[in-house]
């Protein structure tokens, strides 16, 4: 069997998606800016395709503006809006310890340039207290970015309360919404939103596409210098397949949103009830206020590499927050966050479904899995540690 | 990152896992901090390293160094064991990626360590030189 759990990574491109793409290479591959009918079809093409994501996130389509992609947009976001409120004289910004790197290295870069970042804490079950978001804002700050959900423990975060505290004190809020675009109801203007990024490929879009909302009166600086696209702010001739494909991707995943929750609820608790029967096993982020779709789980005593590459041997995908997958010999900076230790931390497995797994595959994870541990356990000299320690 | 059609196989079937109950050498490096810990038990007659055998906890790398670092030690007498150096045993794998150099020098690091161990308890004198090593290793 083949199962694939790695959606939080990447996923499928919906046939919808497909489907509406093909004609953009076929005979809607005009110029949108071409004033000719078959540029036409393509000015068209893309005008329904930010009429469709704007309606998904209740935006004025007039404020969607489309990208590379989530990185592109947080980049743009963040920096734009740190550069634009420098201007007066405000220099500093609000984050969380476990936004995703296209947020953290973005506000590395801005440390580097002379602003000031605070990281608020995410608490052991990885969400921002809104609170805290109020106590940290001040006279000189800039900014507010916290993400929607989280990309490895899939924690949803109160993004209504905060927009509403930033809205009031007068701070622009960005979140990078990545994880959480058509996976869980988003509504721009009842969450005070200012600008919120999003890509295609974690909703069964084509990759190489996303978005960034952003709100009217909001000057932010050009990204890419050149022709008129995206309102002279970031010029360049319009992926119009992969722009038409998102659409059609997002609308799919609302249009099925509430029937595909119910679905992955259920899945996702028969893995976790399977995971917690493992021992020394734990799930990590609050178990209510999570993705319908998010499974992330440590295991002590095995590291997170070697236990997704022998699911891989099953044909299982998954993603490990291990530290050895990324290239970097840390683990991940989200289960730290948390509070867990590095020995903890090293074990983590994702396991981020979508609509189109089935039960059944969860039932060959869960059969999958344990022997798969106990090979790695009965090898590890640190569970002989462990199991030392027990005994005392 | 890509990991050699020789590392997945060391990784998949690892040769020489478990322990040794009568070991006469044990060494342990690397620690759970970093993600990965070796332990190496060694069997020796006459000079002669008749039996390894290795517990790892750690990434793919670590599973498969530590599985061919004992292979190419296996039946060898001290004197060669000791020589084998963290780049053969990256040849022998057909490459690390470079992040996981350090894994293959867990591998050297352990052997030496188990080998010292022996000496230890049976006293026998050594150059300490030849022993130096960060037991603590860092990244």
């Amino acid at each position: 069997m083949k199962v694939y759990a790695d959606n939080a990574a990447t996923t499928k491109i919906s046939k919808k998606a497909l489907q509406a793409m093909m004609p953009c290479f076929e005979t809607i591959y005009g110029n949108p800016s071409s004033l000719h009918s078959v540029g036409q079809d393509a000015f068209h093409a893309v005008r329904d395709a930010r009429i469709t994501i704007a309606e998904c996130i209740n935006a004025d389509p007039d404020d969607v503006y489309f990208s590379s992609g989530g990185s592109e947009s947080d980049n743009w976001a963040i920096k734009g809006a740190a550069h634009l409120m420098a201007k007066k004289g405000k220099k500093h910004i609000i984050s969380s310890k476990f936004e995703h790197h296209a947020v953290l290295h973005t506000l590395n870069a801005l440390e580097k340039e002379g602003f000031e970042i605070t990281l608020l804490d995410v608490y052991e079950n990885g969400i921002v207290k809104p609170e805290d978001v109020k106590n940290a804002i001040r006279e000189d700050t800039a900014l507010v970015t916290i993400m929607y959900a989280n990309n490895e423990i899939g924690t949803i975060q109160p993004i209504g309360e905060i927009g509403a505290i930033c809205r009031e004190k007068g701070v622009l809020f960005h979140t990078d919404a990545v994880q959480a675009v058509g996976h869980i109801p988003i509504d721009v203007q009842a969450d005070n939103i200012d600008m919120m990024s999003f890509s295609g490929h974690k909703f069964h879009g084509p990759k190489g596409i996303g978005g960034l909302y952003c709100k009217k009166g909001i000057r932010l600086p050009n990204l890419i210098e050149g022709g008129a696209q995206e309102k002279n702010r970031r010029a360049g001739t319009e992926n119009v397949p992969a722009i038409v494909g998102m659409a059609a991707a997002l609308k799919d995943a609302c249009d099925n949103m509430e029937e595909n929750t119910k679905k992955l609820i259920a899945m996702r608790e028969q893995l976790i009830e399977g995971i917690l029967k493992i021992d020394l096993s734990r799930i990590n982020g609050d178990r209510e206020h999570r993705l319908p779709g998010n499974v992330s789980a440590c295991f002590e005593g095995v590291e997170g590499e070697s236990l997704l590459l022998y699911l891989d041997l099953m044909g299982i995908s998954a993603s490990s927050g291990s530290a050895c997958t990324s290239g970097s010999l840390d683990p991940s900076h989200v289960l730290l966050s948390i509070g867990l230790v590095h020995e903890v931390a090293h074990g983590s497995l994702r396991l981020s479904l979508c609509e189109d797994n089935t039960p059944e595959e969860m039932e060959y994870i869960l059969e999958k899995l344990p022997p798969i541990i106990d090979r790695l356990r009965d090898m590890s000299p640190l569970w002989e540690k462990i199991q030392k320690e027990r005994t005392k | 990152m890509e990991y050699s059609e020789k590392v997945m196989e060391h990784f998949t079937n690892p040769h020489n896992v478990g322990k040794l109950d009568d070991a006469d050498g044990v060494g342990e490096v690397g620690n759970a901090k970093c993600g990965d810990i070796m332990k190496m038990y060694l069997k020796i007659e006459n000079g002669i390293i008749t039996d390894v055998k290795f517990n790892t906890y750690g990434c793919a790398s670590a599973i498969a160094t530590s599985s061919i670092a004992t292979d190419m030690i296996k039946g060898q007498p001290i004197s060669e064991a000791l020589k084998l150096t963290n780049k053969a045993v990256v040849e022998a794998l057909d490459g690390l990626p470079a992040v996981k150099i350090h894994c293959s020098v867990l591998a050297e690091q352990a052997i030496k360590a188990a080998v010292k161990d022996y000496y230890d308890k049976n006293g026998i004198e050594y150059d300490e030189a030849e022993f130096h090593f960060n037991e603590e290793h860092h990244h």
